[in-house]
C-alpha cells in the first residue's frame, strides 16, 4: 500500500494539485488535451518530471539550437547520454558534463557523489569505458562556516564516489564568489574511451523485444529530483531533503563492469541510464527515439521498500540503475551475465508498436500515455529577454588601473585569493592516478591522459570565468570557450569539441534570460571559430537563493587530442637558461579581474576584449611550435595576469625567473588581457620559435630560485620563489582551519 | 525474531582522530563540558533464533567479521523484535 | 614467472598491477576472480588496491572471506611471494597474514600524492634490488593507511626486520613509526600502502617501483635455478 493516498483525477484539477508538481495551468490543460481526458496521479507525475526544465529544456531549447553541433570529428552530437568524437584508429572519445547543484546545496556529500555517479553512467551507457572525471565547482566566500561546510563536503563526496569506483578525478576548477553563497554549483564531467563499432544508443527498437531493468533496487529516494532541480532554492528547501539520493559507488563499479561486458553481447539493442526522472525518462525516451512504445509491469520492478505505488516507482531517482532492451528470448543469458556481478536483471516489459508508454501495476493499467508527448512535446517557451540596466552602466565605465601601492605585496595577496591559490587541498583527496594513464596530474592548465597502446593522449579541462560573464555575457561566453582551448593548446593538444553546463538564475526574469541568450551567442561564435562544436551538455536554471541569482556560469568542458606523447607540455619551467616569452599584447583591462575584486571588493566595468581571429591565430602558432618541439613550457595568462603566471610556472620546479616589463607596472603585471601565453624556450630553439609566433622575449629561467621582475629598470618584485609559493599553497588550508 | 544491537568502538589505546575532531568542534561551539568523544559503529541484526544460544552466535560474528579486535571492542544486547 | 592478480568485486588497481607486470616487468600475468579455488599454477600472488566490497564495514574485512583467500593463505604457507598493495595490504591484515590493523588517516582525508619512502630492509625477496636506506618516490592513494599494532607486535616487527618501507620525511597518514610496508616473519608476504605498480614508468612521474617487482623475479629465478 502506498504511504499516501493519491488524489483522484477531478480533485487534481479542482484543487490544482499539479501546481505543486511544477506544472502550470496551461501545461495541465495541454496534458488534458493530449490524453483527451484528465490524467490520473501517476500520469500527472510522468508529465511533471518529463516536462521539467531538467528533462525537457523547455526554457532553453531555443537557445541550445544556436550552438554549432556538427564537425567532421563528431560521431554523436547532443541527444544521447554523451557526445562522441573521433580520435582516429577506430577509436573515439565520449564525454559530457552535468550539474548537481540543487541536491548539493541541501546534502553536499551525497549531492556531489551522486552527481559523479550519474555522469559516469551517462558515459558507459554509450558503451564507453570511463577513463577520467573532472569537475567545476563554485562556492560563496570561505569566510562563512556554511560555505566551508559545503566546500569540504562536496569535495569529500566527489572523492568518495570517484575513488571508490576507481576512475581518476584528474582536473577541474574551483572558484569562490559571494553570488554562490546559498547556491553552490557542482558540475561533474566524465570522459570515456570507445571503439567506433561499440557505440550504443538508447533506443527501444524491435516490437516484442524485452525491456530489462538492471542494477540497484528501487526505493523512494529522490522522488521528484528533476522537478526539484528546476526550482529556485528557498528557506523551505531543507524540508525537501528526501529528494536527495544516496549513492553506492561499489554498486556502480559492478554495474559498470557488467554493462561493458554487456555491450559485447549482440543481444543488446539499446541501453540508457535511469538518471533524472528514473524509469520514466529512460523508458519514454528510448521508445520515443525508436518510434516505438513500451509496456511495463511495475510489479516486476526490483524494490527496496515495501508498498511502493506506481507513481513512486516511476519517479524514484534511486541510483545505479539502467534500462536495457534486448532481443526477445535471450533474457536468461543476460541475467546470467549480471548475476556474475551480483546484480539484479529483470525483464519488466516489452517493446510495442503503438508509441505509448503503458504501465501495469497490481493487475491494473495505471498509466497509458503517448511516449512522444512525454519525451518530445513538452511546451517550448520563448522567454522575454531584456538587457539589464547594470550592463549599460558597466559598458560606460572607462578602463582604469586599480591603485596598487606595493607590487610585491599585491602579488602575495593575489596568490592567496582562493580562486588563484593552489587547489592541492582539493585534488590531494582525489585519486587522480588510478588506472595509471594520468601523465599530467591536477594543477597544470589541462589534465593529460595517455591512451594505452598508442602514441596518442587526451587533454581535458573545465573552464568558466563567471565574473566576465556577469559584466558582459557575450564576451564572457567567448572567453570561456577560448580559455578552455588555450588550456588544451598549452598542453600540446588540438581542441576536439566541448560539452557545456549552463548554470543560470531564473529564466522567468527577462534580465536573466538575456544573460543566457548573450552567453550562448558568445560561446557559439567561439566554438565555430575555434572548431570545437558542442556535442552535449546540460542546463541548470533557477540557481537563485531568496531571489538573487548566481553569476551566469556556463561551464565549458573541453577535450583535445595530442597526436604524440612527445607533444605533451606543462606550465612548469624546465631548465635554467631557457628564454621566457610572452605571446600577445597587454592592455589596461581590469573589469572583473582578480585585482579589481581584491582592491575594490566588487567587480564593475567592461570584461576584457576578445578578438576570436587573433585568438585562433595565436593558438595555431603556439600549437605549431609545440609540435615542432620548440617549447619547453607553456601557460595561458588568466586570473591575476602575467605576475601570477610567472609565479605559477616557477612553483615546484626549484628554478627561478627574471623578467623585464615596461609601460605601466600594474597593467603589465596584473591586467587580464586575453589571448596571451607565457612560454619558455631552450636557447637553441629561440629563433625558430620567434619566427613562428612573433612572441616577445621578456626574460629567462634562472637557477637561483628567485622571482624577479624589473620594470622600467627598477626591480619591483625580487623575492625567493618559496615565499610566493607559501602564500599560494597555504591560502586554502589556512581559510579552512 | 530477535533484534541484536551491536556497538563497535575503537579500543581505548587507539587514537580516534574523528572523535578528537568532533570534540574540538563541540568545544568551539562552547560545549566545554565535553571531556571526550569516541566514535564507533552501531549495527542492528534481526536474527531468527536457532538451537544454538544466540549470544554465542553473535559473539562469533563479532570476532570474525563485525569488529577487528586488534583495534576495536564490541558489546551487544539481545532483545525481542517488536513486529510492526 | 607467472603472476596472479586477484580481482575482488570493487578492486580497481587490478589493471595497473596487470600492466606493470606484463608491459614493464615483462613477465606472465593473469587476472584471477575472487571465487577461484586453485592458485597452484601461479608463482606469485598480487592483491591489488581498490575498494573491495565497497570497503563497507572495514577496509578488506569482507574480501578476506572470499573463496580465493584460503588459496592465498596456502600460497603464503608454501613460501610463494604474496604482495598486497593498499586495499590488498588491508585484506592481508584482516586475513591475519600480516599483524596489526589499519586506522583512518590521521588527517581524516583521503590522500593521493607521491611520497618519498626509505627502504628499511633490502634483504627481503621484494627489496633486494634496492640499496639499504635508498629513497624512492612512490604514490599513495588511500583513506585508511594509518598502520596500528600493539607495542609487543611493534617490537617484534623491528626485531625481525619486518619493516620493509617507511615514509621518509612526510608521514601522510600518521602510521606507527612511519610504517609504509611490512612483511610477515618469513619474509614472503609483503603489505604496503604506497603503490609500486603506479611507479613503473617515468612518463607517469616515477619508475622507482619497478625494482620491487624485479626483486621478486630475481628471487624466484635464483631459487628455481638452485632447485633445478
Amino acid at each position: 500500500m502506498s504511504l499516501m493516498l493519491e488524489p483522484a483525477q477531478q480533485q487534481i484539477k479542482d484543487e490544482k494539485i499539479y501546481r505543486e508538481m511544477g506544472l502550470t495551468d496551461e501545461e495541465f490543460s495541454l496534458v488534458e488535451k493530449i490524453l483527451g481526458r484528465l490524467p490520473n496521479y501517476t500520469e500527472l507525475g510522468l508529465f511533471s518530471v518529463m516536462w521539467s526544465e531538467h528533462c525537457s529544456y523547455k526554457n532553453s531549447k531555443p537557445l541550445l539550437r544556436k550552438f554549432p553541433v556538427t564537425g567532421e570529428q563528431v560521431l554523436q552530437g547532443p541527444g544521447e547520454g554523451a557526445g562522441i568524437v573521433d580520435i582516429g584508429d577506430g577509436q573515439a572519445v565520449a564525454f559530457k558534463i552535468e550539474s548537481h547543484n540543487h541536491p548539493s546545496a541541501i546534502e553536499p556529500y551525497q549531492g556531489a557523489a551522486t552527481g559523479v555517479g550519474g555522469i559516469i553512467r551517462d558515459v558507459f551507457s554509450m558503451g564507453a569505458r570511463p577513463i577520467a572525471i573532472l569537475n567545476s565547482l563554485r562556492f560563496g566566500e570561505l569566510d562563512s562556516p556554511r560555505v566551508r561546510y559545503l566546500f569540504e563536503q562536496v569535495v569529500a563526496g566527489i572523492a568518495g564516489y570517484g575513488n571508490c569506483i576507481g576512475i581518476p578525478t584528474v582536473g577541474g576548477e574551483v572558484q569562490f564568489d559571494r553570488s554562490y553563497d546559498g547556491n553552490p554549483l557542482v558540475n561533474a564531467m566524465c570522459v570515456g574511451l570507445i571503439n567506433h563499432d561499440k557505440i550504443q544508443k538508447g533506443q527501444a527498437k524491435g516490437v516484442g523485444n524485452t525491456v530489462m531493468y538492471v542494477g540497484a533496487k528501487t526505493g523512494r529516494d529522490g522522488i521528484h529530483g528533476a522537478t526539484f532541480a528546476s526550482e529556485e532554492l528557498t528557506e523551505d528547501s531543507d524540508e525537501k531533503r528526501p529528494a536527495v539520493q544516496v549513492g553506492d559507488p561499489f554498486m556502480e563499479k559492478l554495474l559498470l563492469e557488467a554493462c561493458l561486458e554487456l555491450i559485447k553481447n549482440d543481444a543488446l539493442i539499446g541501453i540508457q541510464d535511469m538518471g533524472a526522472a528514473g524509469l520514466t525518462s529512460s523508458s519514454a525516451e528510448m521508445a520515443s527515439k525508436a518510434g516505438s512504445g513500451i509496456e511495463m509491469n511495475l510489479d516486476l520492478v526490483p524494490q527496496r521498500e515495501t508498498g511502493m505505488s506506481a507513481y513512486e516507482m516511476m519517479l524514484s531517482e534511486s541510483q545505479e540503475r539502467m534500462l536495457i532492451v534486448i532481443e526477445k528470448g535471450r533474457e536468461a543469458e543476460i541475467q546470467e551475465l549480471f548475476h556474475k556481478y551480483d546484480l539484479d536483471a529483470v525483464a519488466v516489459g516489452t517493446v510495442t508498436d503503438d508509441k505509448r508508454l503503458r504501465l501495469l501495476h497490481e493487475g491494473n493499467v495505471v498509466a497509458d500515455v503517448p511516449v512522444d508527448a512525454l519525451a518530445e512535446d513538452a511546451p517550448v517557451y520563448n522567454k522575454p529577454s531584456k538587457e539589464p540596466a547594470y550592463f549599460r552602466e558597466f559598458q560606460a565605465i572607462e578602463n582604469t588601473e586599480p591603485e596598487v601601492e606595493n607590487v610585491e605585496e599585491t602579488l602575495h595577496a593575489l596568490l592567496k585569493q582562493p580562486t588563484i591559490a593552489s587547489k592541492e587541498w582539493v585534488y590531494d583527496q582525489y585519486d587522480y592516478q588510478v588506472r595509471t594513464n594520468t601523465v599530467v596530474t591536477p594543477g597544470s592548465d589541462a589534465a593529460v591522459l595517455r591512451i594505452r597502446g598508442t602514441e596518442k593522449a587526451l587533454a581535458m579541462t573545465t573552464d568558466c570565468n563567471s565574473r566576465y560573464l556577469y559584466l558582459d555575457p557575450e564576451t564572457g561566453g567567448k572567453i570561456a570557450v577560448a580559455e578552455a582551448a588555450r588550456n588544451i593548446v598549452c598542453s600540446g593538444g588540438r581542441p576536439l569539441a566541448i560539452t557545456d553546463c549552463l548554470n543560470f538564475g531564473s529564466p522567468d526574469k527577462p534580465e536573466i534570460f538575456w544573460q543566457m541568450e548573450k552567453s550562448v551567442d558568445g560561446m557559439s561564435e567561439a566554438c565555430r571559430v575555434l572548431n570545437a562544436p558542442v556535442i552535449g551538455g546540460n542546463v541548470s536554471l533557477y540557481n537563485e537563493t531568496n531571489g538573487t541569482a548566481v553569476y551566469p556560469t556556463p561551464v565549458v568542458g573541453m577535450v583535445g587530442l595530442i597526436d604524440k606523447l612527445d607533444h605533451i607540455t606543462t606550465q612548469a619551467f624546465k631548465e635554467a637558461g631557457d628564454a621566457v616569452y610572452l605571446i600577445g599584447d597587454t592592455k589596461t583591462e581590469f573589469g572583473g579581474s582578480e585585482l579589481q575584486k581584491l582592491t575594490a571588493g566588487e567587480i564593475s566595468g567592461k570584461a576584457p576584449d576578445l578578438d576570436l581571429s587573433v585568438e585562433q591565430a595565436r593558438q595555431e602558432k603556439l600549437l605549431t611550435a609545440i609540435r615542432q618541439g620548440l617549447v619547453a613550457s607553456a601557460h595561458d595568462l588568466a586570473e591575476g595576469g602575467l605576475a601570477v603566471a610567472l609565479a605559477e610556472s616557477a612553483f615546484g620546479t626549484g628554478l627561478g625567473v627574471t623578467a623585464e616589463t615596461d609601460g605601466s607596472a600594474v597593467t603589465a603585471l596584473f591586467s587580464e588581457t586575453q589571448s596571451r601565453f607565457l612560454v619558455s624556450v631552450k636557447p637553441e630553439h629561440e629563433q625558430a620559435f620567434q619566427e613562428i609566433t612573433g612572441a616577445k622575449k621578456i626574460g629567462e629561467v634562472t637557477a637561483q630560485p628567485v622571482l624577479k621582475v624589473v620594470h622600467n629598470g627598477t626591480a619591483v618584485i625580487d623575492q625567493p620563489v618559496d615565499k610566493f609559493e607559501e602564500s599560494w599553497r597555504g591560502a586554502i588550508p589556512c581559510l579552512l582551519s | 525474531m530477535m533484534k541484536v544491537k551491536v556497538h563497535v568502538t575503537l579500543r581505548e589505546s587507539v587514537l580516534d582522530p574523528q572523535g578528537t575532531a568532533v570534540k574540538n568542534s563541540l568545544h568551539a561551539m562552547n560545549y566545554h563540558e565535553v571531556q571526550d568523544v569516541r566514535i564507533g559503529k552501531y549495527l542492528e541484526l534481526l536474527i531468527e533464533p536457532s538451537d544454538r544460544p544466540i549470544e554465542e552466535t553473535v559473539k562469533e560474528m563479532c570476532e570474525k567479521l563485525l569488529a577487528n579486535t586488534v583495534i576495536e571492542n564490541y558489546e551487544f544486547e539481545v532483545e525481542e523484535a517488536v513486529t510492526q | 614467472m607467472k603472476f596472479a592478480v586477484i580481482v575482488f568485486p570493487g578492486s580497481n588497481c587490478d589493471i595497473d598491477m596487470y600492466h606493470a607486470v606484463k608491459d614493464e616487468l615483462g613477465e606472465e600475468v593473469e587476472y584471477v576472480w575472487h571465487d577461484a579455488t586453485d592458485l597452484s599454477q601461479y608463482d606469485g600472488i598480487l592483491l591489488p588496491g581498490g575498494f573491495s566490497y565497497g570497503d563497507y564495514l572495514r577496509s578488506g574485512s569482507i574480501a578476506r572471506f572470499s573463496n580465493v583467500m584460503s588459496e592465498v593463505v596456502k600460497a603464503a604457507e608454501e613460501g610463494k611471494p604474496v604482495l598486497g598493495v593498499c586495499n590488498g595490504f588491508q585484506i592481508l591484515l584482516e586475513a591475519g597474514l600480516l599483524p596489526g590493523a589499519m586506522l583512518r588517516n590521521q588527517g581524516l582525508k583521503f590522500i593521493c600524492r607521491p611520497v618519498e619512502l626509505e627502504v628499511v630492509n633490502n634483504e627481503t625477496m621484494f627489496t633486494t634490488s634496492y640499496q639499504l636506506h635508498e629513497r624512492i618516490t612512490v604514490p599513495v592513494a588511500h583513506g585508511e593507511g594509518n598502520y596500528f599494532c600493539d607495542e609487543d607486535t611493534l617490537k617484534q616487527l623491528e626485531k625481525n626486520g619486518q619493516i620493509a618501507f617507511r615514509y621518509a620525511d612526510d608521514n601522510p597518514n600518521g602510521s606507527l613509526l612511519s610504517i609504509a610496508g611490512i612483511t610477515n616473519k618469513e619474509g614472503n608476504v609483503l603489505g604496503m600502502m604506497p603503490h609500486p605498480e603506479r611507479a613503473v614508468d617515468g612518463l607517469l612521474g616515477s619508475a622507482d617501483g619497478l625494482k620491487l617487482f624485479q626483486s621478486i623475479v630475481k628471487h624466484w629465478r635464483d631459487s628455481h635455478v638452485v632447485n633445478a
